[in-house]
């Protein structure tokens, strides 16, 4: 009975893998090992050239960017992002009072751990805390409002290099450990995980689309997806992914979510903001 | 079914009632279907791997039988419990065998 | 307030090149919204182009143009400083236009 309706997802498990019951975790090992993953995989691809996801692995697709990038569809999001972000709230305050360097040129610092709340703070995490702060509403993490407001953040930060730490702090540990079991982690009917297909299907393509490496995957968001005709932000890209391979998504930015990003960042040290991006 | 008036038939009668659970009404089968299969479905939840098809399905029974369409929403409620299950078992399974995916 | 229209034409040493992103919905009159109903068309429906009191592009479009659409093209007979004017129409009666240097 249960194996009519387990679809398995019939992803082979590629590359070399030790399955040792290790509980010792060593984030810069397996920085290291991961990033040399990608880079032997695909030599021909320049380390910074990663950022650029599919079209790192895709000429054809790489063309038809370059085209759409000499008029980026997410232009209008950074302007109307740019207008939000210098809108003084109600009590006179800025987005610029919540963060250093006025807010500019920051997005490769995200997200963090916070040992004072002891969790991973994300960008858009931050921007709700700031409204919030000063007697604002929330913003709805999957609308156009957050999206515009990181467009823009991370138009200010782009070329800046990620460098997320790790804090000598056990929480933060269980924060990058319990983010990298959930993208090991299958899930959903098509029992996918974000593994099965950006590490194993790297470059390879699920229908129409080519896939992404996982190495330097956060460094574009938020994106313009021509397929949503609009400007999302990672909060939105993850629902959709879970439901993609039939999951019921977690809320946005539930603290798990939070620690995915977390891991995925840090994999991705060294490599250049590249967002807001435009994706198919 | 025949029933005697006498009370040898009856608590005959009685037994096989309960025997043949087939001829209980289809609405009570239902119910008690669908009760396995939102438990199950709820179990799933609670360890945050629902799957979107058990939720769907389960919808679809329910509408299923607001229609009276008592045997389709039964074998859809079967449907929905087992997904659920299916979707425990993954959870169990992957909790350790996530680890062999890791990149080293 | 921004304008609707952006625009980058660009003199090479035979033709001129024109690329322009417009901001609009692009309705098509045929999607429903969360709720279940549909969402009225509005969309453009004309695009013109005008360099040297001559019209050197006229677009029609309809429902089968997606949101924010971008428009590439190239003529002749323009050089570097030549004014070149955008301007659109849309089926509620809405418009736009400006007016750029060709670079």
């Amino acid at each position: 009975m249960l194996r009519k309706v387990l679809i398995i997802g019939a992803i082979v498990l590629g590359g070399a893998q030790v399955a040792c019951a290790d509980d010792a975790v060593d984030p810069k090992a397996e920085f290291k090992a991961f990033r040399d993953y990608f880079v032997g995989r695909f030599p021909k691809v320049p380390f910074d050239d990663f950022v650029n996801g599919p079209y790192s692995m895709d000429e054809g697709l790489r063309k038809q960017w370059k085209d759409i990038e000499e008029f980026p569809p997410y232009e209008f999001a950074v302007d109307k992002g740019k207008e939000m972000f210098a809108k003084p709230f109600a009590n006179g305050k800025t987005y610029a009072d919540c963060f250093p360097n006025q807010g500019i040129g920051i997005r490769q610092n995200f997200p963090y751990f916070d040992a004072k709340s002891g969790q991973v703070i994300t960008l858009e995490l931050a921007l709700n805390q700031c409204r919030e702060a000063n007697g604002e509403k929330p913003l709805d993490y999957v609308k156009d409002d957050m999206a515009a407001l990181t467009a823009y953040m991370a138009f200010t930060s782009r070329g800046k290099r990620f460098d997320i730490k790790i804090p000598d702090d056990p929480r933060a540990l269980a924060a990058y450990r319990k983010g990298e079991e959930y993208f090991y982690t299958r899930r959903g009917q098509l029992n996918f995980s974000c593994a099965s297909c950006h590490v194993q299907s790297a470059g390879n393509h699920i229908r129409t689309e080519v896939l992404a490496p996982a190495l330097g995957i956060m460094a574009a968001m938020p994106i313009y997806r021509s397929e949503w005709g609009a400007m999302g932000t990672t909060s939105r890209r993850f629902t959709t992914c879970n439901s993609q391979v039939r999951a019921v998504p977690l809320p946005p930015q539930d603290e798990l979510y939070r620690d995915v990003e977390y891991f995925l960042t840090y994999m991705g040290n060294g490599l250049p903001v590249s967002g807001p991006g435009a994706r198919p | 079914m025949r029933f005697g008036l006498s009370i040898g038939l009856m608590s005959l009668a009685g037994a096989a009632a309960l025997a043949f659970a087939a001829v209980a009404s289809p609405a009570e089968d239902f119910k008690a279907a669908y009760a396995k299969a939102e438990a199950a479905s709820q179990q799933a939840a609670s360890l945050k791997t629902q799957w979107t098809t058990t939720v769907a399905t389960l919808h679809a029974a329910q509408d299923a039988a607001k229609a009276s369409k008592y045997d389709d929403a039964v074998s859809l409620a079967h449907q929905a419990e087992a997904l659920a299950q299916a979707s425990i078992a993954q959870a169990r399974e992957q909790a350790s065998a996530w680890k062999d995916g890791v990149i080293r | 307030m921004a304008s609707t229209i952006r625009v980058r034409a660009v003199a090479g040493a035979d033709t001129t090149e024109v690329q322009s992103l417009i901001q609009h919905p692009m309705d098509s009159g045929f999607v429903k919204d969360a709720a279940g109903k549909l969402i009225p068309p509005h969309h453009i429906e004309v695009v013109r182009f005008e360099h040297g009191g001559k019209t050197v592009f006229t677009a029609l479009w309809g429902p089968a143009v997606a949101k924010d659409p971008y428009l590439k093209f190239s003529f002749k007979g323009a050089k570097k400083g030549d004014e070149l004017k955008v301007s659109w129409l849309d089926n509620e009666g809405a418009s736009d236009s400006l007016v750029a240097k060709i670079q």
